[in-house]
């Protein structure tokens, strides 16, 4: 079974966020970039089953050169193969376009991504690439067994989950609990260095959200502490200042 | 220029995410039309209509009760040109997201997702939108004539005072195709305030020392009329369901109130709660790092405290 994984390179999740030239710019001082978390999980996942199955397992990132790392490391966990479309990733239809380009020159019979991304939160990516290509796309998915020519999943759904059927090929944004994130080990590592990075060249597609400026939420107030043995006194807070009871 | 809400219920019941939707709507001006997928319970449609809806499209399909994305998104499409609608408005959630992915490539429509304010249209048509997990803001312009906005949560109040809609049948004719996907079966938790949608949430952590003392969680969100949730390392050791788990792996909420009982304040688990209007902090040590982001505090054994706190709450209720 050929399998893609979609990664995004993506502030570590502890990253103090900044922005730099009068708020239009994300600062990258001192921020370590990783692979999205959801996008780790589909990843783990895909591993698993490529060793089960047997087939080829292919990462992709739309991104510029910088994400390469990023890439490599998803080798040493474990893929065969990499592709790099060169762009940068502006908004959810040029990056759902690119995927779906390259998704059909693969043809892989399962694509993984992640639930979200941590840096735009859209959790749109999936979809979008779903209906370019004409499959299903299934996400937030927490479980992912493949049996034969389809696969048996559950979904988070609000206040619990589903349980699905889904013939293959289809598109999946993964979430925990479907696999543990996998660490490289040294020999991933060294092999992930001979394991072919392929460059490819951005198809045309329409950008149709632009970021104008970015903002951070205003900073908090300092906290009020109220005594451990006089919790009436939260209560009243929270009725005649919070107004919230 | 007209506006389509997709609307999500749950059994029946209109979410109040999707009624804020409609507000939403109404405050772009214009005709506003609600779809409504399956089963929906007759007095519901009043509601809708008080939040700002003019008409509602009923596609009463019951195959449509179950959220299956590809058939919702096939069905909002028809809605969408029926109404002659250039903006489609809905609330986020795991449904409406994959949805709304899909019509965006449907529509040829552009999206904007986490929308956290109404439009400016003085110079392009642009909106505020939550990113990195709740950290920032993005002023974000949309440029496309068809344009598809996912609201977050609590962006705004919802409307009560609307007229009565009128109510319109739809026939969509799904085929089988449009349903990609079977449905085997679905677990859900009875009669709970579910998270996302709650306005006070209630949630604890490791400091609770595992499952059997719950009851104090529950006893203190009961109380409150509250929704539970959970931090991630609850989660993971199985005390509590995994759809309670709260922060940037987990379910991000917007209450009006969310009280922190045992949880540090990783900043894992903040990026799923500061989109919260008032954060109390219920924790035994003065350093915790959750206090800095609280509105209220209490240094104390939770033991000790929830108790008596779950007492001052009935008393004033
Ligand atoms: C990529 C990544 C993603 C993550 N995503 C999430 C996420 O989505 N959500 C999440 O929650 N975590 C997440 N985490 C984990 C996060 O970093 C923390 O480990 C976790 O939030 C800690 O949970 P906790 O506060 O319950 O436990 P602890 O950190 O162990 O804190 C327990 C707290 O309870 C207090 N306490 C102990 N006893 C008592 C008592 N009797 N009364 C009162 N207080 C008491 C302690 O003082 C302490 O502050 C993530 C981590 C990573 C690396
Ligand atoms: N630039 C990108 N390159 C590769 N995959 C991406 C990219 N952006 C998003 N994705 C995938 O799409 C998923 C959802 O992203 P989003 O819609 O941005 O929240 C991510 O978890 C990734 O799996």
């Amino acid at each position: 079974m050929n399998i893609l994984v979609c990664i995004t390179h993506v502030p570590d999740t502890t990253s103090r966020i900044q922005f730099t030239e009068n708020n239009t710019k994300f600062d990258k001082t001192g921020v370590q970039f990783i692979i999205g978390p959801y996008d780790d999980y589909a990843l783990a996942r895909a591993v698993e089953l490529r060793d089960q199955t047997g087939g080829k397992l292919t990462v992709l990132n739309v991104g510029e050169a910088e994400t390469e790392p990023t890439l490599r490391k998803a080798l040493a966990i474990g893929a065969d193969e990499a592709i790099r479309v060169n762009a940068e990733p502006v908004d959810s239809y040029f990056v759902a376009k690119q995927i779906a380009h390259y998704a059909k020159e693969g043809d892989y019979n399962l694509i993984l991504m992640g639930r979200e991304s941590i840096d735009f939160n859209g959790g749109m990516v999936h979809g979008m690439v779903g209906e370019l290509l004409g499959m299903p796309s299934v996400s937030p998915v927490m479980k992912l067994d493949v049996d034969g020519d389809k696969a048996k999943l559950s979904r988070e759904i609000e206040g619990g989950k589903e349980y699905l059927e889904v013939p293959l090929p289809f598109i999946a944004g993964c979430q925990e609990p479907i696999a543990e994130w996998k660490i490289p080990n040294m020999r991933g590592i060294m092999s992930a260095r001979t394991k072919p990075l392929k460059v490819v060249d951005a198809v045309d597609a329409k950008k149709s959200a632009e970021v104008k400026a970015y903002a951070l939420p205003p900073a908090k107030g300092e906290v009020k502490l109220v005594d451990k043995d006089n919790v009436e006194e939260l209560v009243k807070l929270l009725k005649n200042e919070a107004k919230v009871l | 220029m007209g506006t389509l809400v997709y609307i999500e219920h749950d059994g029946g019941v209109v979410k109040k995410s999707s009624l804020e939707a409609v507000s939403y709507a109404q405050e772009l001006g214009g005709e506003v039309t609600a779809v409504a997928l399956g089963s929906i319970q007759e007095d519901e449609w009043q509601k809708v209509g008080a939040a700002g809806a003019a008409k509602i499209l009923h596609v009463r399909d019951e195959r449509l009760d179950a959220g299956n994305i590809q058939a919702h998104s096939a069905a909002v499409a028809k809605a969408f040109e029926k109404a002659g609608a250039e903006t489609l408005i809905l609330a986020k959630s795991s449904l409406g997201d994959a949805v709304a992915a899909r019509l965006a490539i449907k529509l040829d429509a552009g999206l904007v997702s986490n929308v956290v304010s109404l439009p400016s249209t003085d110079n392009g048509f642009v909106v505020k939108r939550s990113i990195f997990t709740g950290k920032a803001f993005a002023e974000t312009t949309l440029s496309t004539e068809r344009k598809i906005l996912a609201i977050k949560k609590n962006t705004l109040e919802i409307k009560t005072d609307g007229p009565e809609p009128t109510v319109e049948a739809l026939e969509v004719g799904l085929a089988d195709e449009d349903f990609t996907y079977q449905i085997t079966g679905t677990e859900k938790a009875e009669g709970d305030v579910l998270l996302p949608e709650a306005d006070i949430v209630v949630s604890g952590g490791r400091g609770l020392k595992g499952p059997e003392n719950w009851g104090l969680i529950e006893d203190l969100a009961k109380a409150l009329g509250a929704a539970t949730g959970c931090s991630k390392p609850v989660s993971d050791m199985e005390w509590r369901p995994h759809h309670e788990h709260v922060g940037q792996t987990g379910v991000k909420v917007a209450p009006t109130l969310y009280v922190a009982v045992g949880i540090s304040g990783a900043i894992q688990h903040l990026a799923g709660v500061n989109s919260s209007k008032y954060i109390v902090v219920i924790n035994k040590d003065s350093e915790a790092p959750f206090f800095k982001a609280a509105d209220y505090g209490i240094v104390g054994d939770a033991f000790e405290v929830v108790p008596k706190l779950t007492e001052a709450i009935k008393a004033i209720k």
